[in-house]
């Protein structure tokens, strides 16, 4: 067993991990973080995507080890309380979701695509989601969600907040 | 793009305030935010996890099992085999025999001294961990005596084969016959082919998919005292508990069954699965809690698949176009045994061959073969995706055979506008629609003439990206079903819905629905119907589901049939809360029931608007229950089940512009639009994501998927690095519209939607490919359309698969183009 101690949504948490857990095990075991999800075990699908440091990181591929001393936010930490992040709020406007298991993982690549390029065209929204397989939407409307995300986060200086991981 | 047609064919009671409206989604919010109710979140007290060692071979004995080592690893509760289960576990159920001589050979949910597949479950370890059970699955020794493994059905089905099953004669489940000529619905199919001027065959290949919802099966089971509640990422809860009790032997009455958050089924987790069986035996045994999630490797390789079939088609014409005749021969693949519908699934497409055609002959004959590959059942579509490719992929044969326009060769032979009813050779009476009106929204949708003026130029400069366009002009067949007809295909259940409303004292309303959700907005889209037929705000309502304990019954969501007749069941049940709200209204209102009218959820006296009592305002005054008329009941609680008369048909024109580089043999979607006609439409936001969604699926079959097991029967495409789930990247922009004939068999008029795409989008695609090398002597590209198989077919000729026909995959080394109905024999 390793101790870590990691920042997780705002919260701190000081554990012991074998050190073979996975950041998206501990981070739905010993957390009950459990709106990151495991989707599949090749690193392929992107559904337990989370931001480590303020980058987007697929979980599963990430020990928890290895974010010791780091700041994680996940799908629970990036609503300012009642307050949807702007794309929360363009997944939910532009029907960007059906089943949404592939959701919070989608939207946390697509926060961090967004603040890489905050005025991403269709082809490298397209391209940025790359890693991150949805089943139900065909990705139309999830390429439209990420627009419409992109013009409110630029308005609203929301990359900056990102960046920094200081969520609540 | 929307055309509706004269307003007197919609529903005329149907007051479209929120039906209609394109209303956001109620369940994101939980969705969005991660508060979400996924089986695998669930945690019990002392819960123990389950670990499957599954097998490693297509085909053998187990000659040695050995176990010991894996019960003194650490954390390890149990450790059970086939042998420990044998003479409780009893077979997973098949639920349609669809003849009656049928070959079932049983399921066991765990081998007990054989297995027959890759990935059948040979032991389960039981441990305090996740990680302790899947640890100790390792250190179990097993030794199997390889048995000869059967791949290839045209093998397969020959005399002599090995069996995939020695109790049987042969490999051969069933055969299936339906004959127009014998059940009166059309002419003598031989005599049709005899006389025929012009008779096209060919030998299509269906090939195997993986459902691949992104949510892997997950199970837990509680335990609570003799009762036991289980929680499933299933589709169907109502139909897993009837089946898990009937499979355990643990009465009905004393097993509940959840389905929380569901993600993603696409026919996938409808299902009894080996997993459940094993879950509950072993909390029984055990007296504790269990729960047991796939590894994604797991479920593509256990997880039944769909499609896979040999279609041997024949059609008949006249020189002038019109057809005389269809003659369908079918392999369908089983796998390697029988799960809930597996040998219905090609039954299910029985009856759509003839499309949207006038046939006035037709036979169809499918033989239901076992091979050692895990067994296929629903998938999107469920035999209609399989019966729309072979017929609009024939038609476009035909008219290559007749030097005719493929537009013109439908068009003079579909169902005209004005026809409907009709009933077709198949026996189906098709409700309504207007194949012209759609086709010609879809033409100008998709740019046609432009893109056939390019596809022109680029044809005569000998452009090595050459362009072509498909068509797939369908139908297919909704709202399963009418419980007699059901019953009349030998189907083990009916095809009814349920619903009930529960009006509460505050006056918010909780709707109870059979047709458990697992992506489809039922919670939105139910509110919709319960708002305008109640007249209480949209916000007001609750939308309960996928709790036999809450929902006591149900027949669950599949085939295209929640909003069509589970949603025509709470229309029921809300017309029964009215009349009920309505004598309270009257005793209240100190009026006569017949001088009541109600509108916007309220009571008022015909010519005295202003006042009048709202249907909220009653379910107070009926809790209190202080004041109310003698002889009925202080409630206005309902419910009701709607049982259709009919199908619904959705149809639709698909339009696909492709891209094909002749020297790379890559193919591009250049533009895809498509106009479907899904009758009356209660929110179109969620409408147009099922229809995007369909179209990913139908587009992905013909150009990325395919389950391939190789010569030893192993999986090949067992994880998503090798079995190609498209990304974003890999799909185009999609340009839909909608015409609107509304369905005549329900209050609704609701069609169905949520396999339209996925159904219709297969054939559009190949089609197109097709149509852009077929000058260059391509008369047909293997699915999926690889590069390397488009290459290949443009420069060897074929259809470009037999590398991997006669290297890896189950289809032997059998020709590809040539053969037809009579070398299948």
């Amino acid at each position: 067993m390793t101790q870590i101690n990691v920042r997780v949504d705002g919260g701190s948490y000081s554990d012991d991990v074998e050190p073979r857990t996975l950041l998206v095990h501990y981070l739905r075991e010993q957390l009950g973080k459990v709106g990151t999800v495991v989707g599949c075990d090749t690193s392929n699908c992107g559904a337990c995507t989370v931001h480590l440091d303020g980058e987007s990181v697929k979980s599963c591929t990430v020990l928890a080890v290895q974010a010791d001393g780091s700041e994680v936010t996940t799908i629970e930490g990036i609503a300012d309380g009642a307050t949807l992040h702007p794309m929360q709020k363009a997944f939910h406007e532009q029907h960007g979701l059906q089943c949404g298991y592939c959701t919070p993982g989608m939207i946390m690549a697509s926060i961090d695509l967004v603040k890489n390029n905050p005025n991403p065209t269709e082809h490298e929204i397209r391209e940025g989601i790359e890693g991150n397989l949805c089943r139900c939407t065909g990705y139309q409307n999830i390429v439209k969600a990420v627009q419409q995300a992109a013009g409110e986060m630029s308005s609203t200086g929301t990359h900056a907040v990102e960046t920094t991981g200081a969520q609540a | 793009m929307t055309i509706t047609e004269d307003p007197s064919t919609t529903t005329p009671e149907a007051p479209a305030k929120e039906v209609g409206s394109a209303r956001l989604r109620k369940e994101d919010a939980r969705l969005i935010t991660g508060k979400t109710t996924w089986t695998d979140n669930m945690v019990l007290p002392g819960m123990l996890y389950m670990s499957v060692m599954r097998s490693p071979v297509a085909h053998a004995t187990i000659s040695n099992l050995d176990v010991s080592a894996a019960k003194d690893r650490p954390n390890v509760v149990a450790v059970y085999t086939g042998a420990d289960f044998a003479d409780e576990q009893g077979s997973i159920p098949c639920a349609w025999p669809v003849t009656p001589d049928m070959v079932n050979p049983g399921h066991p949910s765990i081998a007990v001294d054989s297995v027959n597949h890759v990935g059948e479950a040979v032991a389960i370890v039981i441990a305090r961990s996740r990680t302790a059970a899947v640890d100790a699955v390792e250190a179990i020794d097993v030794d199997y005596e390889p048995l000869p493994v059967v791949l290839d059905m045209e093998e397969a089905v020959k005399d002599g084969s090995a069996l995939v099953h020695d109790h049987t004669e042969s490999n051969t489940s069933y055969h299936f016959v339906f004959d127009a000529g014998e059940a009166g619905t059309g002419t003598d199919t031989d005599a049709a082919f005899d006389g025929a001027e012009v008779v096209v065959s060919r030998r299509f290949v269906q090939q195997r998919l993986i459902p691949a919802f992104m949510e892997p099966r997950s199970v837990v089971v509680g335990v609570q005292g003799d009762n036991f509640t289980l929680w499933s990422a299933t589709q169907i809860p109502h139909i897993l508990r009837v089946m898990a009790a009937l499979t355990t032997g643990i009465p009905e009455h004393k097993l509940r069954v959840i389905a929380p958050d569901v993600g993603g089924g696409f026919g996938g987790k409808l299902q009894v699965n080996p997993e459940e069986i094993l879950a509950l035996l072993v909390a029984r045994r055990l007296g504790k809690p269990i729960k047991w999630t796939e590894t994604r490797s797991e479920s593509l390789m256990t997880a039944h698949h769909g499609r896979d079939q040999i279609q041997f088609i024949d059609i008949a014409s006249d020189a002038a176009g019109h057809v005389k005749g269809l003659r369908v021969r079918l392999l369908a693949d089983m796998g390697a045994y029988l799960r809930l519908i597996t040998p219905g699934v090609p039954a299910l497409g029985a009856f759509m061959f003839p499309g949207i055609y006038k046939f006035p002959a037709y036979r169809f004959e499918c033989d239901g073969v076992f091979t050692n590959k895990v067994p296929t059942d629903a998938y999107r579509g469920a035999g209609r995706p399989e019966a729309t490719f072979a017929i609009e992929r024939i038609m476009d044969e035909l008219a290559v055979e007749l030097s005719m326009d493929p537009m013109e060769l439908r068009r003079k032979n579909w169902i005209n506008a004005e026809e409907f009813p009709f009933t077709t050779v198949a026996g189906l009476s098709y409700d309504s629609g207007d194949y012209e009106q759609a086709t010609q929204a879809a033409l100008e949708l998709l740019g046609y003439d432009e893109l056939r003026a390019e596809q022109k130029q680029r044809r005569d400069s000998n452009d090595p990206v050459q362009l072509g366009i498909g068509i797939s002009t369908f139908t297919e067949m909704c709202g399963l079903a009418p419980s007699r007809v059901l019953g009349s295909l030998a189907f083990g259940a009916g095809g009814w819905e349920q619903a009930s409303i529960r009006m509460l004292p505050t006056g918010k309303v909780e709707v109870i629905t059979g047709s458990t959700p697992h992506g489809q907005g039922h919670e939105t889209a139910w509110s919709q119907i319960a708002a305008d037929q109640l007249g209480v705000p949209f916000e007001d309502i609750e939308v309960l589901h996928g709790d036999t304990a809450i929902s006591s019954r149900g027949l669950d969501t599949y085939g295209s049939r929640s909003l069509v007749v589970g949603g025509t069941a709470v229309v029921k049940a809300a017309e029964k809360v009215v009349a009920k709200a309505r004598k309270i209204a009257a005793h209240l209102l100190e009026a006569s029931e017949d001088d009541l009218e109600f509108s916007g959820g309220k009571f008022s006296v015909k010519g005295t608007p202003g006042a009048g009592l709202g249907i909220q305002e009653i379910a107070l005054a009926i809790f209190a229950a202080h004041d109310y008329p003698e002889g009925i009941e202080p409630s206005i609680d309902a419910e009701a089940a709607f049982d259709p008369t009919n199908f619904s048909f959705p149809h639709g024109t698909h339009l696909c512009a492709m891209e094909v580089d002749t020297e790379t043999g890559f193919v591009k979607i250049r533009k895809y639009a498509c106009v479907d006609d899904i009758g009356n439409i209660v929110n179109p936001i969620i409408v147009e994501g099922q229809v995007h969604g369909g179209l990913a699926q139908g587009i992905s079959q013909a150009l990325y998927e395919e389950a391939i097991y190789d010569a030893d029967g192993n999986l090949t495409t067992g994880t998503f690095v090798d079995y190609l789930v498209p990304s974003a990247m890999d799909l185009p922009h999609f340009d839909t519209g909608n015409t609107t004939h509304a369905a005549t068999d329900n209050p609704l008029g609701a069609k169905g939607v949520g396999e339209a795409g996925c159904i219709a989008s297969t054939p559009a695609v190949v089609n197109a490919a097709l149509d852009a090398v077929r000058h260059l002597g391509v008369s047909d590209i293997r699915m999926p359309l690889t590069p390397e198989r488009v290459w290949r077919a443009i420069h060897e000729g074929g259809d470009g698969g037999d590398r991997v026909a006669a290297g890896s995959n189950a289809y032997g080394g059998a020709a590809t183009t040539e053969s037809g109905y009579e070398e299948a024999k």
